[in-house]
């Protein structure tokens, strides 16, 4: 009963007034910069997050979950009308959802996506309330060792499950690593890989690497693709409103779309992507209508996009009890936590419990607001897709650079914005994946920061890191995240299915 | 973003080779600050240079694991990319930058980089983008440094207001 006492009094803090209103800016700021081409949920967050740095930590933080549902939402838009998606959760909505608005039932699409969306959030979050305090208490007993175990896993299963090889995963993972060295190193006070820069000794700021990577370095290859790249936006034909038979057609895969989704993202194995693909093989095998696949089913849209947003409620798991971020977005996310000086945690739950289910409570409340602006605005989001292309891009470059130089007035810092966004291109261009990338300069000061705790207890004896039954399989799992693609290459002979791109 | 799925020739590739080199030499500039920060004494069992030895072996391992793909998997056809746009984008960026150090203020400076970026994506004159965009930024420093109380670089505009 804790728990929903605990709840209860999150509820509470999310319905006061400002926090209400933080929670309906949040949502339509997430939604309308989700909503344009290219951008997805990572980048909608990391552009907002200086916008909220004058705010109390909880209405900044409650503003933050309306702008990562928002832009969730925002995603899956472009995605069925421009066949844009900004983040690879939202290829398969795209895969059938463009051809249905291409054969004129757009709103339909829109609408199961919609409802979808709300239906797997809403069942998410309540099982991210129930697990949350579960998991906290296997937590607190978790030694430094255990963590950096666990810290290993994530860095794995984000390389493995991201990219179109291992190698190019972990490639983008040890950049982001060797990133995150930069700067003062707490414990002994050295001063590492900064060369005598002193805007270095702090460090590299993850939402400027972020901004960079996602905004500069998708603009670049946008503009360098010229006109091999252009786009056609797909028109709301009819009703928006679903149809009985789209109805029967949908709720049974926005279900099953919620318990693919959930699970896998509550697991630091992370990522969005690898549930929507099974729901979409899953939908497609259960389909009356097998033909209909590919040429736009409605099945196709609501189970992979329900999937999509139950696992984004998932990464919260890890992110909120372990501080421990599984993708690009939860990596941001956990800046704007470091930005109030709170590190998500086991600790988190006890010392802030306000803010932490006052945050939960919100999830549902951005949800439900998200259900009912949504549909009716959707012809404001539609012309939002319409902006030149010039002017969107020249738009998304001033608001990147807004907000380096929004979190620190140095012209260095712009300089890195320009050198990362290079990187990004360059990443890009040679299928490298991006989320690795921010995710080490996050996750590797504390991976570090774990094992020279675990290592000071032992007196530097490294057999401690092996000891603990909890290590031990967390370890067995990350083995199997690096080398499970390979064996079931040997298997099958079929290379594994696996994500790409960011996020 | 790649929008198609490159075919292999024969040779290695190139661009794949390069990223391996630049590993390496990656690997190598944070192994020389590992073995510099080892010869600090910092009483604790485990000093500052333990972690970032560990990321330059993992990244000597990469270069050569990238370097091995790169043969393997034989060059790549890829889609040539347009240089002209992306200077522009690149000069819009420099730019900026370029103009803040001057102390051209945020308006200014970020209107230029609205219109390099415009024309990169083929819409000009440039002249008329900047002073759009110059205008747009105004009132973006206005409400953010103003309402928000960011810290933006502040001009011979922005000290009128």
């Amino acid at each position: 009963m804790d728990t929903f006492a605990a709840l209860g009094q999150g509820i509470m803090v999310a319905l006061q007034p400002m926090n209400l209103l933080f929670a309906f800016v949040g949502v339509m700021l997430g939604t309308a910069v989700g909503v344009l081409p290219g951008i997805g949920p990572a980048l909608t967050v990391a552009l907002l997050l200086p916008i909220t740095f004058q705010l109390d930590p909880a209405g900044s933080l409650i503003m933050f979950a309306g702008i990562y549902y928002g832009g969730m939402y925002g995603g899956s838009t472009a995605s069925i009308l421009l066949n844009t998606p900004g983040e690879s959760a939202s290829i398969v909505t795209a895969l059938e959802g463009n051809k249905m608005a291409r054969a004129g039932r757009g709103g339909p699409a829109l609408a199961t996506a919609a409802i979808g969306s709300f239906v797997a959030g809403t069942i998410a979050t309540i099982g991210l309330a129930l697990i949350a305090p579960t998991v906290v208490d296997i937590a607190i007993s978790f030694g430094p060792e255990d963590y950096f175990a666990l810290m290993v896993l994530a860095f794995t299963t984000v390389s493995a499950a991201f990219g179109s090889s291992v190698t190019r995963g972990l490639t983008s993972l040890f950049i982001g690593l060797s990133l995150g060295l930069i700067g003062i190193d707490l414990q002994s006070g050295q001063a590492r890989l900064s060369f005598g820069v002193p805007d270095l000794l702090d460090g590299v700021e993850v939402t400027t690497l972020a901004v960079a990577l996602f905004a500069i370095g998708e603009t670049l290859s946008v503009v360098a693709a010229g006109a091999r790249a252009d786009e056609i936006i797909e028109p709301v034909k009819g009703s928006v409103f679903m149809n009985r038979e789209d109805w029967k057609r949908s709720w049974k895969p926005w279900l099953r779309g919620t318990f693919l989704g959930f699970p896998i993202g509550a697991m630091p194995a992370g990522g969005a992507e690898i549930p929507t693909f099974l729901s979409y093989a899953l939908e497609k095998r259960l389909c009356k209508k097998p033909g209909e696949f590919g040429n736009g089913a409605i099945e196709g849209v609501a189970g992979p996009e329900a999937a999509n947003n139950a696992a984004a409620a998932g990464v919260l798991v890890p992110l909120l009890t372990l501080g421990l971020p599984t993708s690009a977005t939860a990596a941001i996310m956990l800046a704007g936590f470091q930005q109030y000086g709170m590190n998500p945690g086991p600790l988190l739950f006890a010392t802030n419990p306000d803010l932490v289910w006052g945050l939960i409570a919100s999830l549902f409340i951005a949800n439900g607001m998200l259900l009912v602006l949504n549909l009716p605005l959707v012809g404001l989001w539609v012309r939002l897709l319409a902006i030149p292309r010039p002017w969107l891009y020249g738009g998304i470059l001033v608001f990147a650079t807004l907000g380096t130089l929004g979190a620190n007035p140095s012209l260095v810092e712009l300089g890195m914005l320009l050198l990362f966004g290079l990187l990004g291109y360059v990443l890009r261009r040679y299928d490298y994946p991006i989320a690795p990338v921010v995710v080490g300069l996050i996750l590797g000061p504390l991976a570090e920061q774990q094992l020279r705790r675990a290592l000071a207890i032992s007196v530097g004896d490294p057999v401690v890191l092996f000891q603990s039954p909890v290590a031990l399989t967390l370890y067995a799992l990350s083995a199997l995240a690096l080398f499970g693609p390979l064996l079931f290459y040997v298997f099958t002979g079929r290379k594994a299915p696996v994500g790409s791109d960011e996020d | 973003m790649s929008d198609s799925r490159p075919s292999s020739t024969a040779g290695p590739d190139k661009g794949r080779f390069v990223i391996a080199f630049a590993l390496a030499i990656l690997s190598l500039v944070v192994g020389w600050d590992a073995w510099r920060l080892s010869g600090i004494n910092t009483y604790s069992a485990v000093g500052p240079g333990a972690f970032p030895a560990i990321i330059s072996a993992g990244l000597a391992l990469l270069a050569l694991a990238n370097a091995v793909e790169a043969v393997r998997e034989g060059a790549q056809e890829r889609p040539r990319d347009e240089i002209g746009p992306m200077a522009w984008v690149l000069g819009g960026l420099i730019g900026q930058i370029v103009l803040l150090a001057f102390g051209a203020g945020f308006a200014l400076a970020t209107g230029w980089l609205f219109a390099a970026t415009a024309k990169g994506f083929g819409r000009g004159p440039v002249w008329k983008h900047f002073l759009a965009g110059a205008v747009l930024c105004f009132v973006i420093y206005a409400v953010f440094a103003k309402g928000l109380q960011l810290a933006l670089p502040a001009g011979p505009l922005e000290r009128l207001i």
